[in-house]
């Protein structure tokens, strides 16, 4: 029997309006895969990952995390999320709480925690991080690095079944990206799941299993990394790749 | 002149019927003012949380006319107009109830604008980690935005607290009524000058505090 994906996206359209975002889009992800999304601004990759957890509603199409029926009004979704973690551009800590108040704070209101429980998980994640010497400090005291890396323990703290990453190191200064990278890097190798939407082609070159472009709300290409990198089969994707390398 | 405003023996005279007044001014206090944040807080919280139209225009409506709607007006009204309706109830009842009306109105507004202040990241990332609309509310929204307005809701609690002195029309023996009580025994206005001096004691505390706050967002603003 074939793996059961973690997850499963057909079909996939969002309108906002009479604007037509998504249009048609699917995403399957196996165990342990890292799908990297690339594609210009404004194509639709930030609304793609929110609606696989459903911080978009889909206007049509199915959403199958892990098993469970995303898009289905009986799925407790707030149950669910936790097996779906996402991390931001702009990180979106908590910051009225340190650093173990944000990765604890699920732990204890939504997994169920004690505060002893919470606090132990809190701290191995952040020690998976990199951070444990950080835990005490609040965003205000963290370099953007350190602030993003806090935001990735926030969500593995929650074991997840899947890591959704949405342009994770477009808000760092240059030489605060490669901690991220790295920390990233491990969580693939420890076999995480993951939707990585980014620029670092270096990462990807090295991590990632397939590379998906995207434009216009739609996928126009997807393969290995040296098959859309070094020869792309639409010209939609090399004007793209053409575009970045120049940067 | 000295005798006429400030009547050393008609102060000691006039100053435990002062006191009393002060301890219900106090008492006044402590329960208008987390009435007032209480339903200014459900103002805001519903407000930010749906946006229908049906639930967004009467809660506009609502809170515009309590904040046109003179408090005194509204409390005597309430006062006058209530046995009318076959409802008894004491001043003290009056007051709460006009406070929760008129303050709520302004806490709600002053909330609502901390709210708006949080970025919707906050929110996308606390509902990512699977926390539900309250609790996202409660844990996450909430503390930065009272942190955000904490100034102007200092600033309200000031206005509330000098407001309670409305409750002297309603025969509620607080502060400047007891004051006026004083003064008509005594054919003196000592009395009045004497609360107004334990008026500013008690809120110039608050005014520094206030002040202060002010000028760190200031400071922080730039
Ligand atoms: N909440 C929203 N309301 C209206 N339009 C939106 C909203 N979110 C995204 N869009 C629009 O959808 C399109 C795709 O946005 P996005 O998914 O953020 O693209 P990308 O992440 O690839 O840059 C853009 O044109 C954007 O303006
Ligand atoms: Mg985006």
């Amino acid at each position: 029997m074939a793996a059961r994906p973690v997850v499963e996206a057909r079909g996939i359209h969002k309108h906002f309006g009479a604007h037509h975002v998504l249009k048609g889009v699917d995403l399957v992800l196996a165990e342990r895969e890292l799908a990297f999304v690339i594609g210009p601004s404004g194509s639709g990759k930030s609304t793609l990952l929110r609606c696989l957890n459903r911080l978009e509603e889909p206007s049509s199409g199915s959403v199958m995390v892990d098993g469970v029926d995303m898009l289905d009004a009986r799925t407790d979704l707030n149950h669910a999320r936790q097996r779906v973690g996402m991390v931001f551009q702009s990180f979106n800590l908590y910051p009225h709480m340190t650093a173990l108040g944000n990765v604890t704070l699920a732990l204890r209101k939504v997994a169920g925690k004690s505060s002893a429980e919470a606090d132990a998980l809190g701290q191995s994640a952040l020690a998976r991080v990199g951070l444990a010497d950080r835990a005490g400090h609040t965003p205000g005291q963290l370099s953007g690095g350190q602030q993003q890396r806090v935001a990735i323990a926030r969500a593995i703290a929650l074991e997840p079944r899947v890591m959704l990453f949405d342009e994770p190191t477009s808000a760092l200064d240059p030489e605060l990206v490669g901690s991220v990278l790295a920390v990233m890097r491990d969580l693939r190798q420890s076999g995480m799941a993951m939707v990585v939407v980014s620029h670092e082609m270096g990462f990807a070159r090295n991590a990632a299993d397939r590379v998906l472009f995207m434009d216009q709300g739609l996928i126009v290409e997807e393969g290995t990394p040296a098959q859309i990198f070094e020869s792309p089969a639409q010209e939609r994707t090399r004007a793209f790749i053409g575009q970045i390398q120049k940067h | 002149m000295l005798d006429t405003f400030a009547n050393a023996e008609i102060a000691r005279q006039a100053w435990p019927i002062l006191l009393a007044g002060l301890g219900n001014t106090l008492l006044l206090s402590v329960v208008v003012v987390p009435l007032g944040l209480l339903g200014g807080l459900i103002l805001s919280v519903t407000a930010t949380s749906f946006h229908h139209p049906l639930v967004r225009y009467p809660l506009m409506a609502w809170v515009d006319f309590f904040r046109a709607f003179p408090p005194l007006v509204l409390l005597i009204l309430l006062f006058a107009g209530l046995p009318f309706a076959g409802i008894q109830i004491t001043g003290f009842a009056c007051v709460c109830i006009a406070f929760f009306l008129n303050t709520g109105a302004y806490y709600g507004e002053i909330l609502r604008a901390g709210i708006e202040s949080v970025p919707s990241g906050q929110t996308e990332a606390a509902r990512s980690t699977g926390l539900g609309r309250l609790q996202t509310m409660l844990f996450v929204v909430l503390p930065q935005a009272v942190r955000n307005v904490l100034p102007d809701l200092l600033s309200n609690t000031l206005e509330v607290v000098k407001l309670t002195s409305l409750g002297s029309v309603v025969a509620m023996p607080e502060l400047l009524f007891q004051a006026r009580q004083a003064q008509s025994l005594t054919y003196n206005p000592t009395p009045i000058v004497l609360a107004a001096a334990v008026y500013f004691v008690l809120l110039w505390p608050l005014v520094r505090l206030l002040s202060r706050l002010e000028n760190r967002a200031l400071a922080a603003r730039k």
